[in-house]
């Protein structure tokens, strides 16, 4: 390269840059600025040629007026004339000038790619360096356009310098990446691969780095890189550190070029061929070998440029993730560096771990250094390092640790930086509720959490709470405990009062019996958090309220007090204030049934992937999580699986076991149409506001009434339940249901369901939520036996009635659900009964987009059937659009006691085909039920006086369900009669009575249900005053256990 | 309220650094510096928020001067108390200068702790700080008990802007109205906008405590006066149809009693001793536009662009302007000009980017006209030249805006002089504001 000569020192340029430095100001500065322009400009225009220095002077002031950040529109022409200059200085500074100051005049453009050209074509290595240099630091798609072609040749031909072989090869490299497009594959490439044998470690390092880039695309032609590059990296690690003399760092053999080489063999799978194999292992053990070596510097950059090599090796072992052997020798070794003094090697090697524990050869290797990461986590002052080993424990857990590493990140959230915690706060989550065994332990485990840490639990760790308490029977009396202990701390977190407000609200009764957390205990432990908390958690409350209402009828007016009080009534909240009066009137007006049904329990959550989980890898992004995840889920598939199999029988309504086996469900499976929660409460909502009006209009001779209801329902019966607290439901899937889109129409008359999205109203029992399976032929799904039964085909109506039974079933102790669901349509219902009386809505909904013909639905009900009950209905319209529900009203009257169902017949043509359905309707004897309250002495005396053997009815069976004494007590009242308590001396015994109302006769009705746990049976005894009666009473509810 | 009242240099060194309140940290020297004084875009607005904090600045020569609050404070109050201050330094030490400032560094703390309490602004009247904050060292050996009780009780007083007992030999006043009129014209001679704003400052060297009335030709007042003598009316409109103008909106000194003008539009004041801005004001009708520009600008072909400026004064021919300079723009690419010009003399300033005339006197109903060729270098920007406006300064013995002192009363019924033994003088200027044509 040649000296800059010292008369080349530019006196001028050197003067005018002082000038700018010592300006005062900015202005000063500007008009110096100015002058110096107008100078250049004077002296471009001038009529006497430039000479090459003059030009260069002036073109190295314009770069650095424009390095300050002015505008410059002239002297391109005086730098393009610079290219052509003979002086190196003069030509660098040329295409200083043009890298920097790009323009797009085509005109200059042809002239730079020209003065190009030349320099290209010129056998001055310099020239051809500049030319390069140009070109790769433009790497415009113009540039790429005019020179991808010509720059292979120049890479692979014979007789081009080494020096000039790495800047084409880098320069080649800037192209492809910046226009992958113009640069072409040709027979190029293969020799292009050969450069990795070059002799010049520099052109080597340069290949290999264009080699690794355009291997990455098309891995198949640069396939024979990988025995090259092994071999190149055999002689590299083995060489001895005088060997490659300009390119050993610190006694490290060109660790660059190692570092490449171990990238690009990343690209690839290990090798086939066993030689090569056998090298490239021999090479990952000699650098995990010279890691063992003592230094042979102290000097920093010996250890980094050796630690360099060796983390990229442990990556291409991880990569490869075939070597038992060396993956647990890489562990090893990095679990030697996990105490190491410096604290990148700390981090990087917890980084390259959390890989590690994902491989199934050295996950148990990883597990040996779990107290060594815990160790770190406590006592790590780096919090980026702490995060680190945050991220290890959470890829190292599995069901053996998981208690142990929950704990542990748990003790550690209370000392944890506020920048990470809320990242182990989902942390702590997932892994508690992935790894539950069992479920008081997730329960605990979650409401520390929240009370750890509080600010840093996002919404879906307590959704996710809430949703598994509501789909585990087991645990909801348990977390009611809990929680309610939790409350009685006297701080705690607005996400406990959440929590807690939402589960007493379902499942408060479960602890009622317990005087020390008795209805009205619980109430006043929420309420002396209501004033502290924040909008939305008061409008949740005002929602456990009124469902205490309905649990707790005895402290009604208590609440009724509370929703009066005028921090209530008159809350400046609009919310709270439409809660507060809406509540007010539902708990004055509406009767206990309407109040239960609207109230109800909240139904099961579909299963999902869990809400955290998606959190989790929204944060981290896509990639780093998801593989993890997914590998750690199917390994564990096959443990779960052994340990927890639970059987499914036909009757129970699946809901899996664990939340994984769930999301394992939905893997093996792929991703289903479900009915979302959200459309089946659209469809609620419709109910409320087609049918329910109505129903009142009957109970309610006041138009006033009625009116006051309409209004009420229309704007927000949503609020009753308060699932609106519970908007993480997924988004309605668009496939194919039809109950989102019947209801779609309805979206003008009631903006507020459709828009906020959150208004779960949910009157349904839980058969709506239920996945259903829509392909034929997975009827076999455990997800859904039920339903699965129920689908009837016109060619078999003898299997209908018998499949039917079980549906029946179902709706014994429930009025509302979905009654049948197949591809084409879905019948729902909901009905009320009242003394003698009911009606029943049926909605059917159209599941496809095309039109249902001649449809008609007709209820069929025997001869001896119709002279017990009577139905009367309207026909409906005989064409169903497409994605359109229509409606129709059942009224029932019961005139004497029934044994058999009425039959729903649906006849319709759908395209070509003519469909015929039948289901059985569940209107059950029960439904008449209206319940008696008595005392002890009462009963007893009744229950002698219907000692007649006829009278009484007995059946001792084996319990289909586990045996819980809530959900026993739930189903009785939810047969219809009243539970008596303290009846009975023994009181594990459950007593009921009440009154069968026909039309013809009143039949009293007494049962006794004697639960025998050892034994898993039951003994149920039913006496009324009607032999018929008691039979059937018994065959319906022995079913229900 | 201000929390904090900072002055840097031009380099964003901090020489005067006073914190009022502890919302305000150190760190916010920083942030106005790093955002604002060392910011790289050119505008700058005067109130700049950074991190919930508001800086309020006001720059003087090289000198920033910038207050910082956390709170919602009513921004035209910080900056009347900025330019107050800037008033009361430039009183005390002359030119506010980096070196200034540094020499007199104590005796603005001072002021400081006087003129601003806990962030609120107090008597910042120049007259009434100086009897108690002086430069001639420590005199409270001197001052007797009473002086410092007749200071207290005069700055905590009613009248808090001026001392009893001021007593001269000649009793004088000098009244001294200021105008700045500024203009937007078209190329052809048509007015966008144009407006005064005019100031009349007063310099009272009177004894005792006189009482003061003012009065000029404001229009509501003599259109009063004339409902009051029902027979002149006519005369007065015909006669003194532009006697009168129209003032937009004024502002007073604290001295002047607002009541008074709210009912009677009499201006009427007891003044402070020595100088002081006695009200100002803004007009829009009727403006004077003493002078004309009249441009004419020929591109020939891409390289060469001439130009004719043609300036008219529009005044009586007996007055004179003074220091004129017209300032015409050359175009970006400029890369030679040759000026001609009939008067004064011409240049082409190359760090400013504009030819620069300069005419050191000029009489009324006169014209002059420069002519220029501008060479111009091919470029590759495909932008036109924006042509910016030729803007003007100059200088002119009357009031653009028509304003008129009528009189100036002075009633001191204690001491026995009487309005006729007052010496008054009476003074117009009217300078260009921003006075530009576009082209």
């Amino acid at each position: 390269m040649p000296a800059v000569s010292k008369g080349d020192g530019m006196r001028g340029l050197a003067v005018f840059i002082s000038d700018i430095r010592n300006c005062k100001s900015k202005e000063a500065e500007i008009k110096r600025i100015n002058k110096e322009l107008a100078n250049i400009r004077s002296k471009f225009k001038g009529d006497k040629a430039l000479d090459g220095y003059s030009k260069k002077k002036y073109v190295c002031k314009l770069l650095f007026i424009f390095l300050l950040g002015h505008d410059i529109d002239f002297g391109h022409m005086e730098a393009v004339n610079l290219l052509s200059s003979n002086r190196y200085t003069e030509k660098q500074i040329g295409y200083l000038f043009i890298s920097v100051l790009v323009n797009s005049n085509s005109e200059l453009i042809r002239l730079i790619n020209n003065a190009i050209k030349n320099d290209l074509a010129s056998r001055n290595p310099t020239f051809m360096g500049l030319a390069l240099h140009c070109i790769a630091n433009v790497g415009s798609r113009e540039m790429a356009e005019a020179f991808a072609g010509e720059i292979p040749k120049i890479l692979v031909a014979g007789d081009t310098m080494d020096s000039v072989k790495q800047s084409a090869a880098l320069c080649l490299l800037r192209l492809y990446r910046t226009s992958p497009d113009f640069v072409p594959m040709g027979d190029w490439t293969s020799r292009v691969v050969h450069l990795l044998n070059d002799q010049h470690l520099g052109v080597v390092t340069a290949a290999t780095s264009l080699i690794t880039t355009l291997a990455q695309k098309n891995p198949e032609e640069f396939k024979t890189s990988v025995s090259l590059a092994v071999s190149r990296l055999s002689r590299i690690v083995t060489s001895a550190s005088t060997d490659l003399q300009d390119y050993t760092y610190y006694f490290v053999p060109a660790p660059w070029l190692s570092v490449k080489l171990l990238r690009l063999l990343q690209c690839y799978p290990p090798p086939e061929d066993a030689a090569v194999r056998g090298r490239l292992t021999e090479c990952l053990e000699t650098i995990l070998n010279k890691a063992q070596e003592p230094p042979k510097s102290k000097k920093v950059q010996h250890s980094n440029a050796k630690n360099a090599v060796l983390f990229e090796a442990i990556s291409l072992i991880i990569h490869h993730d075939s070597e038992p052997n060396l993956l647990v020798r890489a562990c090893n070794q990095l679990g030697q560096f996990l105490q190491h003094r410096e604290t990148n090697l700390r981090y990087l090697a917890l980084e390259s771990m959390c890989t590690l524990a994902s491989s199934e050869f050295s996950h148990e290797a990883v597990k040996t250094h779990i107290e060594t990461v815990i160790n770190a986590l406590k006592t790590e002052r780096d919090v980026s390092v702490r995060q680190r080993a945050v991220d290890l424990l959470y890829a190292m857990c599995d069901r053996s640790n998981a208690q142990q590493i929950v704990a542990e990140m748990l003790n550690y959230l209370e000392t944890a930086d506020y920048s990470i915690r809320e990242e182990i706060v989902l942390k702590v989550a997932i892994l508690a509720e992935k790894y539950a065994v069992d479920y008081t332990w997730y329960v605990d485990t979650i409401l520390n959490l929240i009370r750890i840490a509080g600010d840093y639990v996002s919404e879906e760790v307590w959704y996710r709470v809430i949703q598994i308490v509501i789909n585990r029977d087991d645990v909801q009396g348990y977390a009611a405990k809990t929680v309610f202990e939790a409350l009685q701390a006297p701080a705690c977190h607005e996400n406990l009062v959440k929590v807690g407000g939402y589960i007493l609200g379902e499942f408060g009764n479960l602890i009622a019996g317990d005087p020390r957390s008795s209805p009205l205990i619980q109430f006043n432990l929420l309420h002396s958090k209501f004033h502290l908390c924040s909008v939305p958690t008061r409008a949740l409350l005002l929602s456990t309220y009124i469902k205490f209402v309905n649990l707790f009828p005895e402290i009604k007016t208590t609440i009724q007090d509370v929703l009066r009080s005028d921090s209530q009534l008159k809350n400046a909240d609009v919310e709270l204030q439409q809660r507060a009066v809406e509540y007010l009137r539902l708990s004055t007006i509406a009767s206990t049934d309407i109040l239960a049904t609207v109230l109800e329990e909240m139904p099961p959550f579909p299963e999902r992937e869990s809400s955290i989980l998606a959190k989790l890898k929204k944060k981290k992004g896509p990639g780093t999580v998801t593989d993890l995840e997914e590998i750690k889920k199917e390994r564990n598939s096959d443990v779960n699986g052994g340990t927890e199999s639970t059987p499914v029988n036909a009757s129970t309504v699946a809901l899996p076991d664990s939340p994984l086996q769930g999301s394992l469900a939905e893997l093996v499976t792929g991703p289903r149409p479900r009915p979302s929660r959200l459309n089946s409460s659209r469809l609620a909502i419709h109910n409320l506001q087609t049918g329910v009006p109505c129903l009142f209009k009957g109970f309610f001779t006041s138009e006033e009434h009625s009116g006051f209801w309409l209004i009420s329902l229309n704007t927000s019966l949503l609020s009753v339940c308060m699932a609106s607290e519970l908007n993480i439901q997924s988004t309605p899937s668009p496939s194919a249901d039809l109950l989102g889109l019947g209801a779609a129409p309805l979206t003008s008359s009631a903006p507020p369901p459709s828009s906020t999205g959150s208004l779960l109203v949910d009157v349904f029992s839980d058969s709506a939520s239920v996945v259903a399976p829509l392909a034929p032929g997975s009827e076999d799904n455990f997800a859904s036996p039920d339903l699965a039964s129920s689908e009837v085909v016109s060619e078999e109506p003898a299997d209908t009635v018998h499949d039917a039974d079980e549906l029946i079933h179902k709706f014994v102790c429930k009025n509302n659900g979905v009654l049948f669901e197949n591809q084409l349509l879905q019948i729902g219902l909901k009905s009320e009964f009242r003394q003698n009386l009911g009606r029943m809505f049926i909605f059917y909904g159209n599941k496809t987009s095309t039109q249902f013909l001649n449809f008609t639905p007709t209820l069929i009900c025997s001869d001896e059937l119709q002279s017990s009950l009577n139905l009367q209905t309207k026909p409906v319209d005989p064409t169903v659009d497409g994605g359109a529900q229509v409606q129709q009203v059942v009224n029932i009257e019961c005139i004497s006691d029934f044994m058999e169902a009425p039959i729903l017949n649906i006849q319709f043509r759908y395209g070509g085909t003519f469909q015929n359905i039948s289901v059985k309707l569940p209107i059950t004897l029960n439904k008449f039920f209206q319940p008696t309250e008595m005392a002890s002495q009462d009963f007893f005396q009744r229950w002698k006086q219907l000692s007649n053997p006829q009278q009484e009815m007995q059946n001792i069976f084996k319990a289909k369900h586990p045996m819980d004494t809530e959900i026993t007590k739930a189903k009785i009242i939810g047969f219809g009669s009243a539970l008596l308590e303290e009846v009975d001396p023994n009181p594990a015994n459950f007593v009921g009575a009440g009154i069968i109302h026909t039309k013809t006769t009143q039949i009293g009705c007494l049962l006794r249900l004697e639960p025998n746990l050892q034994a898993q049976m039951y003994r149920l005894t039913l006496r009324t005053s009607k032999e018929t009666v008691s039979q059937r009473l018994c065959e319906l509810l022995s079913e229900q256990f | 309220m201000i929390g904090g009242l900072f002055i840097y240099n031009h380099k964003g060194e901090v020489l005067i650094s006073r914190v009022y309140r502890d919302d305000i940290g150190r760190n916010a020297v920083d942030a106005f510096r790093v955002n604002v004084i060392h910011a790289r875009q050119q505008v700058r607005s005067p109130v700049t928020n950074i991190a919930r904090t508001s800086f309020f600045h006001v720059k003087r020569s090289n000198i920033w001067l910038a207050a910082v609050t956390k709170q919602n404070v009513n921004a035209a109050m910080v900056f009347e108390f900025l330019y107050k201050m800037c008033d009361v330094m430039t009183a005390y030490f002359g030119k506010i200068s980096e070196e200034n400032i540094k020499n007199n560094f104590v005796l603005i703390y001072e002021l400081l702790d006087e003129i601003l309490d806990f962030g609120y602004p107090q008597n910042s009247e120049t007259g009434a700080l100086k009897t108690f904050i002086t430069q001639q060292g420590i005199k409270s050996q001197l001052q007797t008990k009473e002086e410092q009780s007749q200071i207290t009780s005069q700055v905590t007083g009613q009248i808090g802007w001026r001392r009893e007992g001021i007593k001269y030999r000649r009793n004088e006043l000098f009244l001294d109205v200021l105008e700045s009129v500024n203009l937007l014209m078209s190329p052809q001679g048509q007015v966008l906008s144009a407006h005064v704003s005019g100031r009349v400052v007063m310099k009272s060297y009177l004894s005792g405590m006189p009482e003061c009335k003012f009065g000029m030709n404001d229009k509501i007042v003599i259109e009063k006066q004339g409902k009051g003598t029902a027979d002149e009316t006519g005369k007065s409109e015909l006669g003194s149809g532009k006697q009168s103008i129209a003032i937009d909106d004024c502002t007073f000194h604290q001295c002047v009693r607002l009541s008074k003008f709210d009912s009677e539009r009499s201006i009427s004041f007891i003044p402070p001793d020595g100088e002081f801005e006695l009200m100002r004001y803004r007009t829009t009708k009727d403006i004077i536009l003493p002078f004309r520009v009249i441009p004419l600008v020929r591109e020939v072909g891409r390289t060469k662009l001439e130009v004719k400026v043609v300036i008219k004064s529009n005044f009586k021919p007996s007055l004179l302007a003074q220091k004129i300079e017209v300032r015409i723009p050359t175009p970006l690419n400029t890369s030679g000009v040759q000026v001609i010009c009939m008067k004064g003399k011409a240049k082409y300033k190359a760090s400013e980017n504009a030819i620069v005339w300069k005419i050191k006197r000029m009489a009324g109903m006169k014209e002059s006209q420069i002519s220029a060729e501008i060479e111009l270098l091919p470029t590759n920007d495909k932008k036109k030249w924006a042509r910016p406006p030729i803007s003007m300064n100059f200088e002119v013995p009357f009031a653009p805006s028509g304003l008129k002192v009528r009189y100036l009363k002075v009633f001191e019924p204690k001491l026995n002089y009487s309005d006729h033994d007052v010496i008054k003088w009476v003074r117009y200027i009217g300078r260009s504001g921003i006075y530009e044509t576009r082209c």
